[in-house]
């Protein structure tokens, strides 16, 4: 479904991504872990648009995405949860559920979408007239989550979604994550919380300044000594 | 007693009629800050090339005022595009003094390209409405008055709906909020900000037109005072906030109207600088404007 291959991304000088190759298949949630500056969301800012890749190839259902830009990747049906939430804080519950479906004209689909997120998320459905910089952190990522299903998405790309929340609700937040998936929407996910992140994925990769170096079935990975070592505190 | 309150409301009347010019302004300039950071010094003189249009078009081609209004209107926003497009597009993501430095320079260009056009001759705007004055319990109401008051308010109505309730405002707002989580929704940003470009402007061009209506007599250089004062407006309100621009344009005419009226009318503009000044130093974010924190 969504294919790398020798990608290599600059932040201006700084080589931030250094020929990275990775798949997701359709229905699979995939996780890159690693640690903090190992270009993790450099990689989903890339599949999204936000940034280009200077080299390589970027497929997505076999269609070239590195000179699409980002405006027209939610077309394609890739959505991004960025890190930090990033909701309209100025904006309702439901306007930010709107602005998911921005590019959406089948209005009894996104009725029906709506309907499924408050379904996920009845605490959103509680909220749906409040302003989003009023919520707390962990309405907040729900709510960019809910965003992000609004675009009807194939693969959906999630950047630390525990990041700041509380362990109870990092939990929460993973159980609806397996739910997204379980209901057809392919996940590439990005933690650093990579026992929690390989505890719901199929396979992993492990990123370390800007290289994949490790990778294979979520399941072994946590297992191996290595992993155990640098990513779950021993 | 009833001699001061008669003179009250009637100063109130001409405060709210040059407010409401100054608050639709006002909404050009606190527009364009919200979603490019940019104070766009232009601003005063696109409506300036308001005016001339609506007094082109209503000396030559004796078209009555909404036509000319409207006219002045559309022409005001592909102008504000063309400006948006050429002149501060390729600075988009240069430090912010230079795209200020280049709004000194449209502003300039236009004041004085405009004299090159249409020369520095003073010109007088046609009677386009007729003289009657209304009298309410000794408030004058001018035929003039009204019509602009109306018109302001309607245009303001207009831009609220849209900023709220259309698929354009919404972009606009989740632009100005963020706007790389705007592009993750599927958002055009260039479309997004040429638009938000062509409504201040429209708003602006409309200005000129009652500008021009109100004072009469218009000239290249017309646009400066009422843009800066326009501008003391949208700081006034807490710049970005549109309703804080509305809100910042009446109350800056209204001060100003009884400032002339307490017979201190030289000492108007200088109230209205001292306003700004004051903003400054008491609450940099304005009347409507607040902190906002973000949450963890």
């Amino acid at each position: 479904m969504l294919v790398l291959e020798d990608v290599h991304v600059y932040y201006g000088a700084i080589h931030a991504l250094k020929g990275i190759s990775f798949q997701v298949n359709q229905g699979e949630i995939v996780t890159l872990i690693g640690s903090n500056g190992a270009g993790k969301s450099t990689s989903l800012k890339t599949i999204s648009g936000l940034l280009r890749p200077k080299q390589g190839k970027l497929t997505f259902n076999s269609e070239d995405l590195s000179s699409i830009p980002p405006q027209n990747v939610v077309a394609k049906g890739i959505s991004q949860v960025p890190e930090g939430r990033r909701v309209f804080a100025n904006m309702t519950v439901m306007e930010n559920l709107d602005m998911g479906a921005f590019l959406r004209k089948d209005k009894s689909g996104i009725k029906k979408d709506v309907e499924r997120v408050f379904e996920l998320f009845p605490r959103l459905k509680e909220r749906k007239s409040q302003v989003a910089g009023t919520l707390s952190g962990g309405e907040q990522q729900m709510l960019a989550m809910g965003r992000a299903l609004m675009s009807k998405p194939q693969l959906m790309l999630l950047d630390e979604p525990s990041m700041g929340l509380a362990p109870i609700l990092v939990k929460q937040i993973f159980d609806i994550i397996k739910e997204i998936n379980a209901q057809g929407t392919t996940i590439l996910l990005v933690e650093q919380n990579a026992h929690m992140a390989l505890s719901v994925a199929n396979r992993a990769y492990v990123l370390e300044t800007g290289k994949i170096v490790l990778s294979g079935e979520a399941r072994e990975l946590a297992a191996s000594e290595e992993v155990r070592k640098a990513y779950l505190g021993g | 007693m009833g001699h001061i309150l008669q003179q009250f409301s009637q100063q109130a009347v001409n405060g709210l009629s040059l407010g409401s010019i100054y608050a639709l302004i006002a909404l050009g300039y606190t527009m364009v800050y919200g979603i490019v950071k940019l104070i766009n010094f232009a601003h005063g003189d696109v409506m300036m090339v308001g005016a001339y249009l609506g007094w082109i078009v209503t000396t030559q081609l004796h078209w009555s005022f909404l036509p000319a209004l409207f006219f002045a209107m559309v022409v005001s926003a592909i102008l504000g595009m063309l400006i948006e497009r050429i002149a501060y597009k390729p600075l988009r993501n240069a430090s912010r003094i230079a795209a200020l430095i280049t709004a000194i320079g449209v502003s300039l260009f236009l004041e004085y390209g405009g004299m090159l056009l249409v020369t520095a001759q003073v010109r007088t705007y046609p009677p386009v409405f007729p003289e009657t004055v209304y009298n309410v319990a000794g408030i004058m109401f001018k035929y003039g008055d009204v019509v602009m008051l109306v018109t302001s308010v309607v245009l303001m109505f207009l831009l609220q709906f849209t900023v709220q309730y259309t698929k354009v405002g919404k972009s606009m707002r989740a632009v100005s909020f963020d706007k790389d989580a705007a592009l993750l929704m599927g958002v055009n940003v260039n479309n997004t900000i040429s638009a938000t470009f062509a409504i201040g402007s429209a708003l602006a061009g409309a200005a000129g037109v009652l500008m021009g209506v109100y004072f009469n007599t218009i000239d290249p250089l017309m646009g400066i005072i009422p843009g800066l004062k326009a501008f003391v407006a949208a700081v006034l309100g807490g710049i970005g906030i549109i309703p804080g621009a509305m809100v910042g344009g009446l109350v800056l005419g209204l001060t100003e109207a009884f400032v002339s009226g307490l017979g201190a009318s030289t000492w108007r503009d200088a109230v209205a600088f001292l306003i700004l000044i004051l903003v400054l130093i008491i609450k940099p974010t304005g009347l409507f404007g607040k902190n906002v924190r973000e949450k963890v």
